[in-house]
């Protein structure tokens, strides 16, 4: 072929660029990490599998139920009657946001924008009457 | 094609570079702004739309002048339009791609755009908007493309583009039509509760486009190969010239009818863009600016003579689209919401990341037409025309 | 069998089928599982509305600001720096703002005198004619069964025309991101909006949910503004409406507000 000499060179350095993450990386493990549910509940909402596979859904729809359907309050597959809301219900048992929600969003490179409106549970233990004007999370 | 943009001579390069530049001056700044928020416009919560979303209105109208080539051409066999129908469907493409871009920027949460794919809302007038705009720069960068391209081969278009020609006719009239709906459908505007608003947008896409390639005609004229000839420009000046009167008739029947019936709701606003009104004027430099060289426009386009001189002509519609970038860009968006609905004033200065930022997609916009003019002059200089 | 091409995509076809069916499966079986129900305490109304009575307003000092403050605290509503960049879902203006065409120098010797100049609260009217509503491109903003004209302010993509069609300048957009400039304590039960949003008074409707009158009704002293269900005949707001004339802000518009203002 023409310039055959240039094609080659220019197919390594493609394949060298394509699969530098996978050379990176390889031979080494990835660990899920260790997450702080915050709380001695067992029981969540829903079943722990499916909050683990679902929340992200089961978030969507508790927003479009309040926000565009007016309701308020969720019977789960349990019977158990919850409040829908992320800010007050969630966070109750998961109160601290960085050592559970955030390390493994973190893990999988996810960021949800909740957190720029919705209000998470205060770092430190603080007293409620404090003034809080917090930075956005983004 | 698109590889006779990459061969150019120097001033070519240059001027490229110098829109490159603007156009990264204009993104960084968009870069702050997405950091910052809306606010680091002259935007406020009582003039909620400014330049970026005049001078989006301004160029639909320049966008829909294609229209003002292509009906002639295609339904009336004007041949002498032939040569230039294309620079007015590549000005649409570089127009409409404007006015999108002036909308993105003009968002405050732009990652959420597509919510007007994912929740289509008829009864909303913005939803037709992007409708109409995205079609219409389907269309002409189809019908462009592919009679460029047949042009180059030295034979006729393929038959599936005349249909395509045909629609883009009504559609051109559309686009403008659904953006003096947004404003002319709202109760709380006086100021742009009119019926005679989207005839006004036509009347003015109508002058301000021809005007903006009669320029763009001479210039190629002078500096290149290319000669789109003096009766095709001659008519496209009458156009502009009947487009202007018609404008400016529209604007005095708004006067008529806002200053008899005495409505302030109504009223208030011309008060304040002519007089001023409270002690707030600072619209008034721009608007008697506009006034002025609107009938400088008139003047010297009615006149035979300096229509037909090759010195008065380019002054007459430099001074025709001035005069209508500064009504349509300008003044028409900031007017309807002074005074605000509670009758107070708040005025608005345009800051300089906002003025950077419009610079930035305009440059866009005339890169994109550069571009394509140079692909097609380029085409267009080895091929021989074949009437269609 | 043909091994024609044929045969290959109706066997393909059904196989695409086929993969589809568990997801469809998924969904259906757990939707009967959860529910969703109002609030238990909600208070229901077939078309909420609210009447200011002027007059009482007058028992309360000057310069009372109890209803707006009341409604910023709860729902996080910045204070910005910079008057351009304001964000209010209820403020206090005078006569000649809040009703644009009706002053008149023979006539507001009342409002001066009677009224005692006292300045007129305003707030989004959740009309039932709503232009906000009709020119929203995404139904970020629309209205509620019960009257009610509500934001999403999660779909809202910030174009502004909502606050273009309002006739009553009800809505703000946040031009800046807000949480640097919420001065009141803040409310953790309700969230803050993100900057690039329009907001406005949402008839406190999370309130409502739980059985709660709205923020600034609860906070005004003097009972002067007064909330509830006009398709009510019972309720204290038609009560008001028989035993007295009430005016609205420009209702000629056909926006059929709901909010009327007792002078």
């Amino acid at each position: 072929m023409y310039n055959a000499g240039k094609i080659i060179i220019g197919i390594i350095i493609f394949l060298a660029l394509i699969l530098f993450p996978v050379l990176y990386n390889a031979g080494k493990t990835a660990t899920p990490p260790k997450l702080e549910v915050g709380t001695q509940e067992k029981q969540c909402v829903e079943p722990i599998a499916y909050m683990k596979s679902s929340h992200m859904q089961l978030l969507d729809t508790w927003r479009d139920e309040v926000v565009r359907n007016g309701k308020r309050e969720y019977i789960s597959s349990t019977g158990k009657k919850f409040d829908m809301s992320l800010q007050n219900t969630c966070t109750k048992c998961h109160v601290k946001k960085d050592q559970f929600c955030d390390r493994c969003h973190n893990y999988v490179d996810a960021s949800p924008k909740c957190w720029d409106c919705h209000i998470a549970p205060p770092e430190k233990q603080a007293a409620p009457q404090e003034k809080q004007a917090r930075r956005s999370n983004d | 094609m698109l590889e006779k943009a990459l061969t150019g001579n120097r001033s070519y390069f240059g001027w490229v570079a110098v829109l490159l530049i603007i156009l990264a001056i204009g993104f960084l700044n968009y870069l702050k702004q997405l950091g910052y928020g809306l606010g680091i416009t002259g935007m406020s919560r009582d003039v909620s739309w400014g330049l970026y979303i005049g001078q989006f209105t301004f160029l639909v109208g320049v966008a829909a002048s294609a229209v003002m080539l292509v009906l002639p051409y295609y339904l009336h066999n004007y041949k002498v339009f032939g040569k230039i129908t294309l620079l007015g469907e590549f000005l649409a493409v570089a127009s409409v791609t404007m006015c999108l871009s002036f909308i993105i920027v003009d968002l405050g949460q732009p990652s959420r755009a597509f919510n007007v794919l994912l929740h289509p809302t008829p009864n909303s007038v913005l939803f037709w908007d992007m409708v109409v705009l995205n079609g219409y720069l389907f269309l002409n960068i189809v019908i462009g493309w592919t009679v460029l391209a047949a042009e180059r081969k030295g034979a006729p278009p393929p038959r599936w583009v005349k249909p395509l020609i045909y629609i883009s006719i009504p559609w051109a009239v559309s686009i403008h039509t659904v953006t003096a709906f947004l404003y002319a459908g709202l109760p709380g505007r006086g100021f742009w509760l009119t019926a005679v608003m989207a005839p006004r947008f036509l009347g003015s896409a109508f002058a301000s486009g021809p005007a903006l390639l009669i320029l763009f005609c001479m210039f190629l004229r002078k500096y290149t190969k290319f000669d789109a000839g003096w009766e095709a420009i001659q008519t496209l000046a009458k156009i502009v010239t009947y487009a202007m009167i018609i404008s400016v008739f529209f604007v005095l029947c708004e006067l008529f009818t806002v200053y008899y019936s005495q409505i302030p709701e109504h009223m208030s606003h011309f008060n304040y863009i002519f007089w001023g009104l409270h002690g707030h004027g600072n619209l008034q430099p721009w608007m008697w600016t506009s006034a002025i060289l609107a009938f400088v426009a008139i003047g010297l386009l009615i006149n035979p003579k300096t229509r037909n001189n090759e010195k008065t002509l380019p002054i007459a519609c430099a001074a025709a689209f001035i005069a209508l970038w500064i009504e349509k860009g300008g003044i028409l968006v900031i007017t309807g919401y002074t005074p605000s609905p509670l009758e107070t004033i708040t005025e608005y200065h345009p800051t300089a990341p906002e003025v950077s930022i419009t610079l930035g997609v305009w440059a866009l916009g005339i890169l994109i037409l550069t571009i394509l003019y140079k692909v097609a002059l380029s085409v267009k200089e080895q091929s021989v025309e074949i009437p269609h | 069998m043909e091994n024609t091409r044929r045969r290959f995509l109706q066997i393909a076809g059904l196989s695409v089928l086929g993969f589809g069916a568990r997801p469809v499966l998924d969904a259906v079986a757990q939707s009967n599982q959860a529910q969703y129900m109002p609030g238990p305490n909600a208070l229901v109304g077939k078309r909420w509305a609210m009447v200011v009575d002027q007059k009482k307003c007058l028992k309360a000092k000057d310069h009372c600001k109890d209803c707006v403050d009341a409604c910023h605290r709860v729902h996080n509503v910045p204070t910005f720096d910079n008057p351009k960049d304001e964000v209010k879902w209820i403020w206090l203006t005078a006569y000649d703002h809040a009703f644009p065409g009706e002053e008149n120098k023979y006539a507001e010797d009342y409002i001066k005198d009677s009224l005692k100049g006292l300045p007129f609260p305003v707030l989004c009217n959740h009309c039932d004619n709503p232009p906000c509503v009709r020119v929203c491109p995404v139904k970020a903003t629309f209205r509620r069964e019960d009257g009610i004209v509500m934001m999403d302010y999660h779909r809202c993509i910030g174009c502004r025309f909502c606050m273009a069609a309002c006739p009553y300048g009800a809505r703000s957009l946040n031009w800046r991101d807000p949480r640097p400039f919420i001065k009141t304590e803040l409310n953790r039960e309700f969230p803050t909006r993100c900057r690039g949003v329009v907001e406005k008074c949402n008839f406190c409707f999370e309130r409502l949910s739980k059985g709660l009158k709205p923020a600034c009704v609860e906070a005004c002293k003097d009972k002067g503004l007064v909330f509830g269900d006009m398709e009510d005949p019972n309720s204290e707001v038609r009560e008001l409406l028989r035993k007295n004339p009430t005016i609205r802000r420009k209702p000629q518009l056909g926006t059929n507000p709901q909010v009327y203002y007792i002078l």
